[in-house]
Parts: structure tokens; C-alpha cells; sequence
């Protein structure tokens, strides 16, 4: 049984049952042909988008602080390239780096706010989501007269941030997959992820220790929002064309991932995979609720009834991993 | 006579108008105790914080090892081997007793260009500093720092601090929040530490616990020295006495016998 108790000790165990949990749930009350579904582009694709928010996100969230400034910097990211690109018909990487430069602009101006003052994280980045909204809202039609732009991308561009795999899987599941490897490592096999843990512990002990917790948390904040304008961007080029709406759903569902995946919303406890597989869980609600007989309107339902379970039993494992130690064989 | 690690000359401390300590003239020598006595308020913490770096004295001077040092920041003091360990201990609950032992300072392996956190290192290190204290029950490095007992934690924090080569050990009131049987694990800890040479300056308003370790005991009364004493010069008595303010513990009891004759033999009932 210690396999079995060391996996319960872990921050993802909540978010793997939850997934296992849904998708038996989908198959046996909605009649879900599992085949179909796992073969599905669709909810892959969504899981994809939003898990590149997710990480970073989760990670803010164990560190201790919220970013929920995405939601504006998704469609800042698409509009950005769009215009530069689209619009003013410059070089397609001018564009993109237009896009993640605004990323690094609007991640350092949440981080310093953050460390300079001690106003919440929460409030900062709202002020800053609802500015950049208008930013982004503004500029695009004092520029182009329209509040959507279309965008042709060269080739190699849409090869490797747009392309669809086999007709329908965005490429942008690569660097998913490829994101989260990496920040599986940094964040729990390097001494930076063991200072982002100490920070959402104690930020004062931590500094004390000698953790550069400005910093990194300036870090973080541009991560969370280079990956925001990433998405954007990638969508952008994938779809033609770049609307300065959209986006504000991706912030409570990033949260609902991240928290699903077991990360503590108030710090210092979460895992990478956990985050992860918390995208999963989301994504295979929320688009396979289709591949059902149950009418759509309730997958909403199940994702709140999800959500509160899964902090229910998350809070039950922690409390596990706190009592639990490995009894020595007798 | 050997050279006091640390010594306080004439420290005063003012935040704006308010002083908060006046002329502290302390010292504590290596392989000795020092125990800090006083109520609320009395100015420990503000001292502490002083030694730790966190304040500077507004005036007075630090010395240490016979030469004067002026901290900047906690890493300074840190650096000079002064380790604070507050009431709580392990102050990261969700971490792993390794990874929490070696915050800031991670053991890393290199794997091609990568430097990857070595876990098994952390892991044994933080267990057998911990294991050498006398505290055998913890075995498992991976175990959350929240599972442990206070006593424990408070062990774990000491060792850390022992671990990297701290020569003060300041502790902020190890057993405030400690029982009878976790209380005496600390103590015991403390008086190991002592033995290895370290200087310690215990604070606490236990007047049991300090002199069950003390060699050398300050009172602290509104942020003056009241009284500086070796070990068997007074008795636990007269401690509590000058702790509370002098005669205030003898006149309370006046007081109550006074208020129980007037208010037909029922002492003062207690304020909700």
C-alpha cells in the first residue's frame, strides 16, 4: 500500500481522481462513446490554450500571488501581432515580438506594483486587466478604424505557431506539452522552484533566507503574461484574424484548472502536474459534456459541483500529507 | 577570561519619539546561555530584531569576536553566524523537512548543463543534523514540516541553524507554545548546543525553563537592563518578582486579600 500512500500524499492525486471521476461519470450516465472522445480534437485543443495560462498562473499562486490580468493580455497579445503584422503589413516577427514584448511590459508593471506597494496581487492586476482592455480597445480602432483585424502569416510562422496537426489538433498542444515538461523540472527539480514554494510559505523567512523574492516574483508575473500574449498570438495566426473581445473567460477557468490541480489557493503548496492534469480535467468537462446525451447547459453545473469537490478533496490530502508518514516495516 | 562572542555597548534604540531601549549592555560568551527574562513589551523582540540585523541601533555599538560589526540587513548578521529561530520554528508547513532545511541554499547535481535539486542529498543531510540533536523520530525527509510536533519543528530549526555554522543561536521563545514533555526536548536541545560551543541567548518568560538552562540571565524591564546575574544568585522568586516589576506580584496578593475582606470572602470575579 505505500505506492498507493505516496500517491495520496502528492498535490496532483485530487486532480488525477477528478479526472478519472468525469470521464467515468461521461460514460456511464451520458453514454459517452470513449473511443469518439478520446480521438477528439476538441477539448485537446482547449486544454492546450488554457493550460499555457495555467501554468504560469498556478505557479504565481504558489508563490503566493493571483494574476488574473490574462484575461485582457490574451486578446493585447493577437491584436498586437495583428496590427503590426496584419494591418501595418511589417515583418511577421516584428509582430510577434511586439505581442510578447507587451507581455514582458504588462508582466513587469504587475510585478512591481506587487512588490512596491502592498496592495494585493488580485487588485493590481484587475486594474491593470480592465486598462489594458480599454488600451487594446482604443488603440485598435484609433489605428484601424475597427475592432478586428485580419492577419496573413508567412508559412513557416503558421507552421509553427498555427498549424492544425492532422486537419484538426492545434500545434499549440506541442507547446503545451513541451511547457509543462519544463516547468515540471524548474519547478520541482531546481532551487528556483524551491524558493517560488518557500515564498508562498513565508515571503519573510523566505527573503531572510536569502531568496530574491522581488525578483522572482517580478519573474513570475512576466511569465504569466508573455504566456497570456503567447496564446493570443498563436491564435492570432492560426485563425486569420484577431478580435479585441474574448479572453475574460480564460481567467475562471485558469483558476478553476489550477485550483482542480491541487495548488493552494493562499500559497506554498501545488505541483506542476497537478496543474496539468486539473487543465485536463476542465477541458474534458467542458467539451465532453458534446460527445453526450446530457444537454450542454449542464457541464457549468458539473464544472462548480467539480470545482468544490475538488478542493474538498484536496484539502482532505493535504491534510493526509501532513499526518502521514511512511510507517517503517515492523 | 575568554572573549564574549557577542556584546552589546550602551545599544539605545528609538523608532520616532518613542524610545524602546535604553543603554543595553549585554555579552555572551561561546559554550554559555544567556537567558533574556522580561514581560510583554518589555523590549525583546526589539533587541532581538537588533541582533538580528532587522533594526539598527540608534546609537550604541555591536561587537563581535572582539571587533565591531554594524548590520545592514539579516544576511549580514546571517553571515556572521548569527541564526534566529522564532516560536513557531519550520516556518514553511507545506514543505518537505529537506527542501525547508536547505531554503536558499539547495544542494544541486549536475545533470549535462542542467543543475537539478538533489533531493536525496537534502533529504539525508536534514535528517541526520536533526537525528544527531537526540530527535530519532523524524527518519523521513520527505515528511511535511505541518506533520511534525512543535517540539519538534523547533529541534529541526535549531539543527538548521547548527547545520550551517551559526556561532549565536538566538531563540525567541522556543517554548511558549510547547507542553511540559515537548518543552523539556527543547531544553535538552538547547543545552546540546551549548555543549557544542555555541553561544545561546534564550528568550522567554518561563522562569522554570530559564533556569533550567541558564548560565547567565538579563532582566528586561521597559526596555532597560533591570538586573544581570550568574547562575544560583537568585532564587525563582526573586526572577518572577523583578520580571513583573518588582513588588507588583507581592502587592497583588495585599491587594487580593484586601478586596476578598471588603467583598464578603469572594475574590474579583475575572473580566469576560
Amino acid at each position: 500500500m505505500t505506492a498507493l500512500s505516496d500517491f495520496m500524499r502528492r498535490p496532483e492525486a485530487g486532480s488525477v481522481l477528478s479526472l478519472i471521476a468525469v470521464i467515468a461519470f461521461f460514460v456511464i450516465f451520458g453514454g459517452a462513446n470513449i473511443g469518439n472522445f478520446l480521438g477528439a480534437a476538441s477539448w485537446v485543443n482547449l486544454a492546450a490554450n488554457l493550460g499555457i495560462v495555467a501554468i504560469p498562473m498556478g505557479m504565481l499562486m504558489i508563490a503566493g500571488e493571483l494574476d488574473i490580468s490574462i484575461g485582457a493580455m490574451i486578446p493585447a497579445g493577437s491584436m498586437t501581432v495583428a496590427i503590426l503584422s496584419g494591418y501595418y503589413e511589417l515583418p511577421i516577427l516584428v509582430g510577434m515580438a511586439g505581442a510578447l514584448g507587451l507581455g514582458v511590459v504588462v508582466g513587469l508593471v504587475n510585478g512591481i506594483l506587487t512588490v512596491r506597494t502592498s496592495v494585493p496581487s488580485l487588485i493590481i492586476t484587475l486594474g491593470t486587466l480592465v486598462a489594458m482592455q480599454g488600451i487594446v480597445l482604443s488603440a485598435s480602432v484609433l489605428l484601424t478604424g475597427n475592432a478586428s483585424v485580419a492577419l496573413t502569416a508567412p508559412v513557416w510562422t503558421k507552421a509553427i505557431f498555427g498549424q492544425l496537426i492532422g486537419g484538426s489538433y492545434q500545434i499549440i498542444i506541442l507547446w503545451w506539452l513541451a511547457m509543462t515538461v519544463v516547468f515540471v523540472v524548474i519547478m520541482h527539480h531546481t532551487r528556483y522552484g524551491n524558493w517560488i514554494f518557500a515564498m508562498g510559505g513565508d515571503k519573510v523567512s523566505a527573503r531572510n533566507a536569502g531568496i530574491p523574492t522581488d525578483r522572482m516574483t517580478i519573474f513570475l508575473f512576466v511569465l504569466s503574461a508573455v504566456a497570456a500574449s503567447f496564446v493570443g498570438m498563436c491564435g492570432a495566426i492560426l485563425f486569420n484574424s484577431a478580435q479585441v473581445s474574448g479572453g475574460m473567460n480564460y481567467i475562471f477557468n485558469a483558476v478553476v484548472s489550477v485550483v482542480v490541480g491541487g495548488v493552494l489557493l493562499t500559497g506554498g503548496f501545488g505541483s506542476v502536474w497537478g496543474i496539468f492534469f486539473g487543465t485536463l480535467t476542465f477541458a474534458v468537462v467542458n467539451q465532453g459534456i458534446y460527445f453526450t446525451q446530457l444537454d450542454r447547459n449542464w457541464s457549468s453545473l458539473i464544472i462548480g459541483v467539480m470545482l468544490l469537490a475538488a478542493v474538498l478533496v484536496n484539502n482532505r490530502f493535504r491534510a493526509f500529507a501532513l499526518t502521514a508518514s511512511r510507517k517503517k516495516p515492523a | 577570561m575568554t572573549q564574549p562572542v557577542l556584546e552589546l555597548r550602551n545599544v539605545n534604540k528609538s523608532f520616532g519619539p518613542i524610545d524602546v531601549l535604553h543603554d543595553i549592555n549585554l555579552t555572551v560568551k561561546a559554550g554559555e546561555v544567556l537567558c533574556l527574562l522580561g514581560d510583554n513589551g518589555a523590549g525583546k523582540s526589539t533587541l532581538i530584531k537588533t541582533l538580528a540585523g532587522v533594526h539598527k541601533p540608534t546609537t550604541g555599538e555591536i561587537w563581535m569576536d572582539g571587533e565591531q560589526v554594524s548590520f545592514e540587513k539579516p544576511k549580514d548578521a546571517a553571515d556572521r553566524g548569527i541564526a534566529t529561530v522564532h516560536q513557531f520554528g519550520g516556518t514553511f508547513p507545506l514543505m518537505s523537512i529537506g527542501r525547508s532545511f536547505f531554503v536558499g541554499v539547495e544542494p544541486v547535481k549536475k545533470i549535462g548543463p542542467f543543475k537539478i535539486f538533489d533531493r536525496k542529498t537534502a533529504n539525508e543531510t536534514a535528517v541526520k543534523a536533526v537525528q544527531e540533536f537526540g530527535i530519532t523520530r523524524i527518519d523521513d525527509g520527505d515528511r511535511l514540516i505541518g506533520g511534525l510536533s512543535g517540539g519538534e519543528r523547533q529541534s529541526l530549526a535549531i539543527a538548521r541553524a547548527v547545520h550551517f555554522g551559526a556561532r549565536v543561536l538566538i531563540l525567541d521563545e522556543p517554548t511558549a507554545a510547547l507542553g511540559v514533555k515537548q518543552s523539556s526536548h527543547v531544553l535538552r536541545i538547547i543545552l546540546e548546543a551549548r555543549k557544542r560551543g555555541l553561544a545561546v541567548i534564550f528568550i522567554t518568560h518561563q522562569v522554570t525553563h530559564a533556569m533550567a538552562v541558564g548560565d547567565h540571565f538579563a532582566v528586561l524591564i521597559r526596555g532597560a537592563v533591570a538586573a544581570n546575574f550568574m547562575r544560583g544568585e537568585k532564587t525563582r522568586e526573586e526572577i518572577t518578582d523583578l520580571m513583573a516589576g518588582g513588588e507588583a506580584l507581592a502587592s497583588l496578593d495585599t491587594e487580593l486579600e484586601g478586596y476578598m475582606e471588603t467583598h464578603e470572602g469572594h475574590p474579583p470575579q475575572p473580566v469576560a
